[in-house]
């Protein structure tokens, strides 16, 4: 219809992907313990629902805070009437300590530095707006999350160059691959105006290395552009290494006040951390008061509700829950991680060692039927179909190799996910049997479990590449 | 100095032309008026001198209502005792389609608020941050960078940046005269249309705003009507803005588009949406809930994929869709804001009647349009401004300018009524009576005003010797109509 603009009559919104595919499907026939036990379970949303008791456990004893008052008195009719674009005072400022606990308090943030976002959504789509002209390119690593083709380019014109990242290194961001992304941008006679990267991945479910980090901030140095990191997983680490954010690099290499730490913006939300997808609650964080000061008006499409802000301000100004809470998310996080993990392996499924998020980026090469982004959907399919687990496809992560898949284990009980597992295992099982695949292939698979420190994935059959870089 | 402007320049050059232009409307003039009031707010005890805000189109006058609904029924929230078994459910509901209860509880409401004259279907209802975020996103819809919408002026500033910053839309102001008692006419919105032709803007839309921002008028049916036929003979979009809806009171009544589609044969469907939210009608604007509503079907589908970017915290979802399935409450509240800004609004205009000031007779809305036509020394925008600068600084009044709501002539000025209590408006008339008998006194007597120039004025400039020394300049505004820095105690108990 001509009379639509062409963000309407495009595909812009990214959502005939076949990420939101299998979404529609496991709406039609969603699982229920009780009552739909063979229904599809949802194993491609990254929520975090592990930890909602301790929440509500809070507000059990925390009344005022629950019932909009402040000592005692009821200050709705205030909260109603507030939609100061700065925010409440008291919520950044509780933001901001929550970002430095999870930082091991290594990094301060300046709670006037924090703009405010509807979710990491609003956040992203924001910052583009602030850092790029239509056309203008951002260079992300593969596989990234789906959602960025919407976030990222839809309404804001900006485009996205990969930068490949493959299963030789584990899919960390090289040199070279940056290197190459940048020159095919140009090739493509795209003004290359930043890197974005989701540290934690997702996918992936690792954690940047704090060799990539400098990388990266090198990178970004030279060429005079920006580095967005998205840090809205830097709660979910539940490994013994640390986390390490673009900030505590920064403050390493002594770039603290400088020139370069003006065009590093940080992206975070409670949606993943607290698990509170539905509050919308999203922050840019930012050293540049251009850009603070841009985005702070332009957070008028997209404010935080009051009484969400009130709400959260008093939740994470108490010190000892939102210590206990990380605590306790980590552990919690890291058992189901362990049981997917296990789960998987019993079905001769391995995946990328990871030590964050709310998923693990699983290698499925070996179910494939050929080595390619067809044989991969075909897979996908009956997976979705046949053995009822909505995955998400590494094709619509824009993953260069096909047959790796990404897998949640945060929303559901334990019960579900043993469930999941013995239908893949069933599934794996019968394909097996169908392709005859021999048991000394089997026992290579099991020693690969028994190698330590690597974090490469190695296929029976696969062709090893020379790493680019260590 | 040369290697800091060098440095500012490379700045500039790493941002976008969006963020580093002046596309969002803040770095006008006319926000100095907030500016003023943020520095010296108006308190009856605490600061009786102050500046008192009537540029806020703020409805405050039944919180007490709304804070004693919300103290009994603690179930409506899932933080207390009674509502806590909802909360990991809608803590994790991020869907974009909302709510269904939610959805159905806002379609019953604008039904009420168009006492049930028409129906709105709920699967129609896409959510988005505060009309703000729905004005944006309608825009995005509608039309490309570079195409324009038709607005009839006066109106509100914000759309300035609503539909415009990040858009690349543009704004062909619709002229309205106070002849016509500013009235949408035929000619004016043919004038429009030609005018944007001629300079290559394709017109993709009509937005009108009913009631009126700043004029606080209605539409009536005949209008309606013909600013339906109008746009769908040119086969462009209606956008109709409806926010003040249930604000009408008095005599006024309100008449919706949706009802007027229904009586007209062969509309063209496709081309209605309407603009809502709880702002304005409810005294949230805290909450952030805005609504776009479209009868097409594209649009809703791709609207709802954009409110992505801006959804109704689910947390709030429930509160509303709780608060307004309560019939009883809904009814109650619609009644009695309405006899309540009825009195604050006689209040107010029959104060001003005493002083010899014309308003535009109007009944609806959180505000009047003033006419000072007759305070202007020559009837210009810069007589206007200065005129605006001694309210503000002298009279201690934040009121707005005519020009900032694009106004064709000189001398109006929007004056908000809704956000103050009877203590603060007698405060606030007293001050203007104060200012007249002034003036009175100071300059001959003159014959009642009218528009033209050449007639004698009062003129406000002479000898008046108040406090203020208007030579203040300020640094560009950070604040806009729509996001205040207001005195909250929120905000005071951190400092």
């Amino acid at each position: 219809m001509k009379q639509l603009s062409t963000k309407v009559t495009s595909n812009g919104h990214g959502q005939d992907s076949s990420y939101f595919l299998g979404w529609e499907e496991y709406e039609k026939n969603p699982y229920d313990e009780i009552k739909n036990p063979d229904g599809i379970i949802q194993m491609g949303l990254a929520e975090n629902q592990l930890c909602f008791d301790l929440i509500e456990t809070w507000l059990a004893k925390n009344p005022d805070a629950a019932g909009l008052k402040k000592d005692g008195q009821s200050i709705f009719k205030e909260l109603a009437l507030f939609q100061d674009y700065h925010g409440l005072p008291e919520f950044k400022k509780a933001l901001a300590e929550f970002m430095e606990e999870i930082r091991g308090n290594r990094v301060t943030f300046d709670p006037s530095k924090i703009v405010l976002a509807a979710g990491s959504t609003s956040a992203n789509e924001t910052l583009m707006f602030c850092l790029a002209e239509p056309g203008d390119a951002f260079l992300l690593p593969t596989p990234y999350y789906p959602g960025f083709d919407r976030d990222l380019k839809w309404r804001t014109g900006a485009e996205i160059v990969p930068i490949h990242c493959t299963s030789s290194n584990g899919f960390q961001i090289t040199e070279s691959a940056l290197q190459q992304a940048y020159q095919q941008a140009q090739k493509l006679d795209l003004k290359v105006k930043g890197v974005l990267v989701t540290n934690p991945s997702n996918p992936l479910g690792t954690m940047l290395t704090r060799r990539e980090i400098n990388l990266l901030v090198d990178f970004i140095s030279s060429k005079n552009i920006h580095l967005i990191s998205d840090e809205i997983y830097s709660g979910t680490v539940f490994g013994f290494e640390q986390f390490v954010s673009v900030m505590d690099v920064l403050k390493d290499k002594n770039l603290e006040n400088s020139e370069v730490s003006k065009r590093v913006h940080v992206v975070y939300s409670l949606s993943k951390d607290l698990g509170l997808p539905g509050f919308r609650v999203g922050a840019i964080y930012s050293n540049d008061e251009m850009v603070v000061s841009a985005a702070t008006k332009m957070s008028s499409f997209g404010l935080v509700s009051s009484q969400t802000q009130y709400l959260l301000s008093a939740l994470l100004s108490d010190k000892k829950f939102t210590s206990k809470y990380l605590d306790e998310n980590q552990k919690r996080l890291k058992i189901r991680q362990k049981q997917l993990v296990s789960g998987l392996e019993a079905a001769g499924v391995t995946c990328l060692k990871s030590n964050a998020g709310l998923f693990c980026w699983v290698d499925m090469r070996h179910l494939l039927d050929t080595n390619t982004f067809e044989a991969e959907l075909e897979l996908w399919k009956k997976i979705v179909y046949e053995v009822k687990l909505n995955i998400s496809p590494g094709s619509s992560c824009h993953c260069t190799e096909p047959g790796w898949f990404r897998v949640c284990f945060a929303n559901m009980s334990e019960d579900t996910l043993d469930l999941a597992m013995k239908r893949l295992k069933e599934y794996v099982e019968s394909t097996d049997s169908r392709r005859m695949i021999s048991k000394s292939s089997h026992e290579r698979i099991k020693s690969l479990r028994k190698r330590t420190v690597s974090n490469w994935v190695f296929r029976v059959s696969w062709t090893d590449r020379v790493p680019d870089e260590r | 100095m040369v290697s800091i402007a060098t440095e500012k320049k490379q700045d500039l050059n790493l941002l976008s032309r969006i963020a580093s232009g002046d596309g969002h409307g803040e770095n006008s003039s006319y926000f100095d008026g907030w500016k003023a009031y943020e520095e010296n707010p108006f308190h009856q005890i605490d600061r009786p001198d102050g500046v008192i805000q009537m540029g806020l189109a703020e409805n405050q006058l039944c919180g007490d209502l709304m804070r004693k609904w919300v103290l009994e029924h603690p179930e409506a929230s899932i933080c207390t005792e009674q509502g806590v078994n909802q909360f990991s459910d809608i803590a994790i509901f991020q869907d974009y389609h909302g709510l269904p209860e939610f959805r159905q509880a806002v379609a019953k409401f604008m039904e009420k608020t168009r006492n049930n004259r028409v129906k709105f279907d709920p699967d129609r209802i896409v959510m988005s941050g505060g009309a703000t975020g729905a004005h944006e996103t309608v825009a995005f819809c509608l039309a490309n960078p570079g195409d324009g919408f038709l607005v009839p002026t006066p109106y509100y500033p914000g759309f300035d940046r609503d539909l415009r910053w990040r858009t690349g839309v543009n704004l062909v102001p619709v002229t309205c005269h106070s002849s016509d008692g500013f009235k949408i006419t035929m000619k004016a919105l043919e004038d429009a249309y030609e005018k944007a032709r001629l300079s290559n803007i394709p017109v993709k839309g009509l937005l009108m705003t009913n009631p009126s921002n700043p004029l606080g008028t209605t539409l009536d049916r005949e209008c309606l009507k013909s600013l339906v036929n109008f746009t769908n003979e040119k086969r462009i979009h209606l956008i109709a803005d409806e926010i003040y809806a249930a604000t009408t009171f008095g005599q006024s009544e309100f008449i919706s588009v949706a009802e007027v589609i229904e009586e007209i044969e062969d509309c063209n469907r496709d081309l209605i949406h309407i603009v809502y939210s709880l702002s304005k009608d409810m005294g949230l604007p805290g909450f952030r809930v805005g609504i776009i509503y479209s009868y097409n079907d594209r649009v809703v589908q791709i609207a709802r994929k954009m409110s992505s970017f801006g959804l109704v915290s689910s947390q709030t979802q429930r509160l509303i869709a709780k608060m307004l399935s309560d019939e009883d409450f809904v009814e109650e509240f619609i009644r009695e804001s309405k006899l309540r800004l009825a009195a604050r609004h006689k209040e107010l205009t029959t104060g001003l009647d005493g002083l010899g000031i014309g308003w535009l007779k109007a009944e609806a809305g959180l505000f009047l349009w003033m006419d000072l036509r007759n305070l202007l020394k020559t009837a210009t925008f810069d007589s206007e401004t200065e005129l605006w600068r001694v309210i503000v600084h002298q009279v201690k009044l934040n009121v707005s300018p005519g020009g900032s709501f694009h106004c064709h002539e000189p001398g109006w000025f929007r004056v908000c009524f809704a956000n103050m209590d009877h203590k603060t408006m007698e405060t606030a008339l007293e001050r203007i009576r104060v200012f007249t008998s002034q003036l009175e006194e100071e300059t001959k007597p003159v014959a009642a005003a009218t528009m033209m120039a050449k007639k004698k004025k009062k003129c406000w400039q002479s000898n008046l010797r108040l406090s203020f020394s208007d030579k203040r300049r300020f640094d560009d505004g950070f604040f806009s109509p729509h996001s205040p820095v207001t005195p909250s105690p929120l905000v005071r108990a951190q400092t």
